[in-house]
């Protein structure tokens, strides 16, 4: 087990931030994203280190961070590619974007590559209806999807 | 009263190069409503507002006005406004449009809001998916406050205003007002049990007014060309315009800025282009998936207001219409939602919690062959049991739709059943 701490930069936002709520729980969120950005999830160590900024238990940081979708409570490739699956996006051929994924991956929906570099998820409304189908890609927003356009995403993020 | 539809309130600058950067979007009027705003008290401006009719285009359409009149003039604890920015029902998608092209004018209307509310601080509570727009807003609030029109004393007035951008994470309920400022405060999104008596909302025990995006977004205007100017568009019971948003089976998907009132037909042929490669239309979810859904017969009369929706059956919501073509299977796009309703319910009442579940696999039942009638009665049954028993209206919105896909398109589920 490795202790974790936050980076300079985080600790100096995580001060600052102390300035703008009424009360300290209200920097769960914030602080959650700051552990994510920093490692790339939510390991047990970087709760353990919350919690007691906090003045929580370690239990109650799992429970908030596990209700939230986007924070990830194990390790996932540097390439995270969410196909949004609603309704809209669903109309607009959303399927044949995750089926071309997986083709082209090798993985299924919710699986990691073996070299961990690309992640695969169906998520639900990104609200990016009126340009459907799209995929975040990392978060950015990828709309308006074509075939050619994920090839392109996939073949430059190889490549880099 | 007219419906002239090309009237422009809130979209008015998002065709102009650069619109989000401070400097154009002062050429182009923002913040020019301040200084008739400090001229005014809080109370007049709350009043402004009341008498204008504006409704929260969240969803709820609830009056704005009467929302604010709703705060304790005296309070120990500060007061705050928050702002809704957790856009995910699905089919909308109009407050990103808002915090990417006229960021200031939302601030603008955060200066206009909190300052008629009392508030000294306001959050605005950011979709964690919106990257990109949480930092086009950060930079807009940066901008404002190196300008002065943040901090301490506000554009020179006597008025201290500080706003922080906080990002959910993925939580579709967070965009219940109360789940919302539950997650604020640092909490797992659950709803929060209603008072009986209407009152405002708590931060911390501080009053509180939530409220959408584009309804803050709307306020410079009424602020600053007056109540009667903003009633000139739209219907009686619904002023102003609403940001429609079109997706699905339509040939021109995108934000509209449109007055209420103006015909559902001729939005959909006019500003639409009609459906997608020329196909016919099946059926229509008038605002976000929590709408019941309309068949095409259904919508001749419709004018796109809240009382002409609601009288046909459905609700205008948050003016996101899905439309769905001939081709398009009912029951499939009826299993597609019921997906995200299992996934997004927050899991705190248990009929909620298990019921999109049970409906969503039951669906799933249906539509792999197996499913007979008494599956389908049990959807009816497992929508009572989804009605009225929970602390917010999820369930309840979730059952009302569930019984308008499967009344109206009868026969596309008789002809999946075994029996």
């Amino acid at each position: 087990m490795s202790e974790f701490k936050f980076s300079q930069e985080n600790e100096d936002k995580f001060n600052e931030l102390l300035k703008r709520y009424p009360e300290k729980a209200s920097l769960s969120l914030p602080s959650l994203w700051m552990i994510q950005y920093q490692i790339g999830w939510i390991s047990p160590e970087s709760m353990v280190f919350l919690a007691k900024r906090l003045d929580t238990s370690p239990i109650d940081i799992q429970s908030i961070a596990s209700f939230y979708t986007m924070f990830n409570l194990k390790p996932i490739g540097t390439y995270h590619i969410q196909v949004c699956k609603t309704l809209s996006c669903n109309l607009r051929g959303s399927k044949i974007i995750t089926q071309h994924v997986q083709n082209r991956l090798g993985i299924k929906v919710g699986e990691t590559t073996k070299d961990m570099k690309f992640t695969l998820s169906e998520v639900e409304c990104l609200g990016s209806c009126g340009t459907a189908p799209m995929i975040s890609f990392n978060h950015d927003y990828e709309e308006n999807l074509t075939i050619e356009k994920v090839d392109k995403l996939i073949d430059e993020a190889q490549n880099a | 009263m007219h419906n002239d539809m090309t009237v422009k309130i809130v979209s008015k600058n998002f065709d102009i190069k650069d619109s989000h950067k401070l400097e154009v979007a002062l050429k182009h009027g923002r913040y020019s409503s301040l200084k008739k705003q400090f001229s005014m008290s809080p109370q007049e401006v709350t009043e402004e507002v009341y008498e204008s009719g504006l409704r929260g285009k969240g969803g709820g359409g609830a009056n704005t006005g009467s929302k604010w009149r709703l705060m304790p003039r005296e309070h120990e604890k500060p007061a705050y406004l928050v702002v809704n920015a957790d856009e995910s029902e699905p089919g909308t998608f109009k407050d990103r449009q808002i915090l990417e092209y006229d960021p200031h004018l939302l601030i603008e209307g955060m200066i206009n809001s909190s300052y008629a509310i009392g508030a000294n601080h306001a959050y605005i509570y950011i979709r964690g998916e919106y990257v990109f727009w949480a930092k086009r807003m950060q930079e807009a609030i940066d901008e404002a406050y190196e300008a002065g029109y943040l901090g301490e004393k506000v554009a020179g007035y006597d008025y201290t205003l500080d706003i922080t951008l906080h990002r959910g994470a993925g939580a579709y309920i967070c965009g219940e007002k109360t789940a919302l400022l539950e997650s604020l405060e640092g909490k797992r999104g659950h709803p929060r049990l209603k008072p009986k008596q209407q009152e405002t909302e708590w931060f911390f025990g501080g009053p509180t007014v939530v409220n959408n995006v584009e309804t803050i977004a709307s306020v410079p205007f009424i602020i600053k060309e007056g109540f009667t100017a903003y009633r000139k568009y739209g219907t009686h019971c619904s002023p102003g315009t609403m940001l429609f948003g079109l997706s699905g089976h339509i040939q021109n998907p995108g934000v509209y800025e449109l007055p209420f009132g103006c015909s559902m037909k001729e939005v959909i042929e006019k500003v639409g282009g009609g459906i997608l490669n020329g196909k016919k239309l099946k059926a229509l979810i008038p605002g976000g998936s929590s709408c019941a859904i309309l068949r095409a017969d259904e919508i001749d009369n419709i004018t796109l207001d809240y009382e002409s929706v609601a009288k046909n059956g459905s609700s205008l919501g948050t003016g996101g219409m899905i439309f769905l073509d001939e081709d398009t299977s009912i029951p499939d796009a009826m299993k597609n939602l019921f997906e995200f309703y299992h996934h997004e319910s927050c899991g705190q009442c248990t009929p909620c919690r298990e019921g999109t579940g049970w409906v969503d696999k039951i669906m799933g039942k249906i539509l792999s062959g197996d499913g007979t009638m008494a599956d389908y009665d049990k959807i009816l049954d497992a929508c009572k049991m989804l009605n009225g028993k929970t602390i917010c209206v999820f369930a309840p919105s979730v059952a009302y739709i569930a019984e308008s896909y499967i009344s109206k398109f009868k026969d596309e589920f008789y002809a999946l059943l075994k029996d």
